[in-house]
């Protein structure tokens, strides 16, 4: 197994997949020359040219819809959009087109596409520090993918690319530079499988994305207190796998949802309302959630220090829980 | 005139179809079997119907909500579109779809859409896969002038520019997007002059000449076949109907819409083809009672077709992932 960074390990899984398959191509906004803002499609360029690796400009909305008509026409493209702020302005041709396509016309399209995007944050402001996947997960016929390893980066957009869905695939900007174990070989992850990141027998914590990182931290904390944390990553949130989440809380009978994003009406409640409905009788108190602040992200480096659940909270959460 | 007795026999016929199926689908929908919103085209056939002929059967086509003339122009069994309105599992989209949602993938009709612009992106994309895979196809697309206000339409256009796209965007401007005239929503009023804003050739057409619109839309076509990158034409109509069913189109008056039905597209068809002698009144005669026979054979159809199974709501929300990679 070699180290390699959730950035190298996103740029292995396009390279492999636009050498296996003609069909396969980039766009979006500096992802040619440029390499990408993240620098994720650095030196594709080179190799693949501008054939297959496509500047686009800056019309989200239609450079989307460009691919979902691309993926119509029996082509794969993987749309990069810079951040998963910028999405927002690609909402309706994601959610009318992308995924209503296939079933509307009575399955006689089919959009296998990949939109890949980065979440997070870092003195960027109000509008450019989001993290919304939930709105992506609300809606049937997407699949929503959010990998916190270099290994599920990798071995998901792999899927996600041979996938025949319109999947959104949601990184973190954060994330880039870390680094984790990524075997040399070819490998695959399917969706709708969680994964146990750290087993434990007191608090069931469930996550994704960076805050598995943060929520790991809070469990090796914790466990020089005696408290012994599970922590489950869904890495995808549709298909949401439950199953290990419910096993889980039947073992430990305490969960908390850890997400970066608001907690209203977000991705942490559906978690928690899946577990008090599925596992109530598991339960010896209620799911707790945290989640960033209520307000919108402010500049001021101290200020944002105080949005995001961070290890201390976590370990604050837990402790409240078993308490 | 440079057509055949054949050939303008067949778009009288579809013309007369388009006609005779939307007007007796209005009657349906007031019986209560067809539901939701149903945008009639009647007055503005002889654009879809010049625009097939010009169009190559594996051309693509994207449309808009206003969208059942489309796919009876392009041969679609009536039987099917009829079968859609009615929410019937025989229905082109299964009964999915309804009016506004209509496509037949085989006959690279790539469906009708609902959200006003949305569908350009699409089209440009398509055309930029039929070129990448070699394909030698054209995508058409079709909206209304109202659609060219949106942002959809000049990112989408400029996208298409850039990439120098195989496409062809026709715009059936009919004078009204709803209730909105316009020059209260556009500040351009001959559409085509927006083609400027992309350096892309921009032309208008009498969108109720069917021989007019076949001609400039196959000049269009072979020129962005050709390789010549986009083409936006503006074909001028008028909506001899509501918006869609339940208007009282306060906008207008009912002069204004009698003066219209002056310039009716299947009238004027008629003469021509009376005029150049391509056919007699006796061959209009058949094809018309033709057309009124496979209306009422389409209804029939869709009445007696089983609405989709309960079990199939759930049926092509996603494709099934191959399971057991890696
Ligand atoms: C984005 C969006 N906004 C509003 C509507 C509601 N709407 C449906 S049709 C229409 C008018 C469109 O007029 P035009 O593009 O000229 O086409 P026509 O209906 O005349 O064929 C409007 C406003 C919509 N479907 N989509």
């Amino acid at each position: 197994m070699a180290e390699t960074t959730y950035r190298d390990a996103i740029r292995g899984a396009l390279l492999e997949e636009m050498r296996r398959d003609e069909r396969v191509l980039v766009l979006g906004e500096e992802v040619g020359v440029w390499g990408g803002s993240y620098a994720v499609t650095r030196g594709l360029h080179e190799e693949f040219g501008s054939r297959r690796i496509i500047d686009t400009p800056i019309a989200e909305a239609e450079f989307v819809g460009a691919a979902v008509g691309m993926a119509m026409g029996g082509l794969r493209p993987v749309v990069e959009l810079m951040t998963i702020n910028f999405a927002l302005v690609a909402m309706d041709q994601i959610v009318n087109n992308a995924a209503k396509i296939h079933y509307m016309f009575g399955g006689q399209i089919r959009v296998p596409m990949v939109m890949r995007m980065a979440a997070g944050w870092g003195q960027l402001g109000a509008t450019h520090s989001q993290t919304f996947e939930g709105w992506f997960a609300h809606v049937p016929g997407l699949i929503v993918v959010m990998p916190a390893t270099p290994y599920d980066a990798k071995g998901l957009l792999k899927s996600a690319i041979r996938s025949d869905n319109p999947v959104v695939f949601i990184e973190h900007s954060r994330l880039y530079g870390m680094k984790g174990e990524v075997p040399e070989g070819e490998y695959l992850l399917p969706f709708g499988e969680s994964d146990i990141k750290r087993q434990g027998k007191d608090v069931t914590i469930v996550t994704w994305s960076r805050m598995l990182q943060v929520s790991l931290a809070a469990a090796e904390t914790l466990t020089k207190e005696g408290i012994e944390c599970e922590v489950i990553d869904l890495r995808t949130l549709r298909p949401l796998d439950m199953a290990p989440v419910f096993a889980s809380v039947e073992k430990t009978h305490r969960a908390l949802v850890v997400e970066e994003g608001w907690t209203t009406a977000g991705m942490g409640a559906e978690i928690a309302a899946r577990i008090s409905r599925e596992r109530f009788d598991s339960l010896d108190a209620p799911v707790e959630r945290l989640g960033q602040i209520e307000v919108p992200v402010p500049y001021a480096k101290n200020l944002e220090a105080l949005m995001f659940p961070d290890e201390a909270r976590v370990v604050e959460a837990v402790r409240k829980l078993v308490a | 005139m440079a057509v055949e007795k054949g050939e303008a026999l067949d778009w009288y016929r579809k013309m007369v179809l388009i006609r005779r199926f939307e007007e007796q689908a209005e009657g349906e929908y007031g019986k209560g079997r067809i539901g939701g919103f149903l945008h009639l085209y009647i007055g503005e056939e002889a654009i879809a119907v010049g625009a097939m002929a010009a169009l190559d059967p594996d051309d693509d086509v994207f449309t808009h909500y206003r969208d059942h003339g489309y796919l009876l122009a392009r041969d679609i069994d009536p039987k099917a579109v009829m079968a859609e309105l009615f929410g019937k599992s025989t229905g082109v989209s299964k009964g999915r779809g309804g009016s506004m949602h209509m496509a037949d993938v085989q006959r690279h009709l790539w469906g009708g859409y609902a959200i006003v612009g949305g569908h350009i992106p699409l089209a440009a994309g398509m055309a930029f896969a039929n070129r990448y895979l070699g394909r030698s196809s054209v995508v058409a697309c079709f909206l209304g002038e109202g659609g060219t206000n949106i942002g959809t339409f000049y990112a989408g256009l400029n996208l298409a520019a850039v990439w120098k796209l195989p496409l062809v965007v026709i715009v059936e401007n009919n004078h009204y997007a709803m209730g909105s005239p316009v020059e209260r929503v556009s500040a351009v009023r001959e559409i085509y002059r927006k083609a400027c804003a992309f350096d892309m050739p921009g032309v208008q057409v009498d969108g109720n000449d069917v021989l007019a619109v076949r001609n400039v839309v196959r000049e269009r076509v072979a020129v962005a076949r050709a390789g010549g990158g986009p083409q936006l034409i503006e074909a001028l109509t008028y909506r001899f109907r509501g918006h869609s069913m339940g208007d009282p189109q306060r906008y207008r008056t009912r002069e204004e819409v009698e003066t219209a039905k002056a310039g009716d597209p299947i009238i004027r068809w008629r003469h021509a083809i009376l005029e150049g002698g391509l056919a007699t009144e006796g061959d209009l005669r058949k094809s018309e009672a033709a057309v009124e026979a496979d209306v009422d054979e389409a209804i029939r159809y869709a009445l007696d077709s089983p609405a989709p199974e309960a079990g199939e709501i759930d049926r092509d929300v996603l494709v099934a992932e191959e399971r057991g990679h890696g």
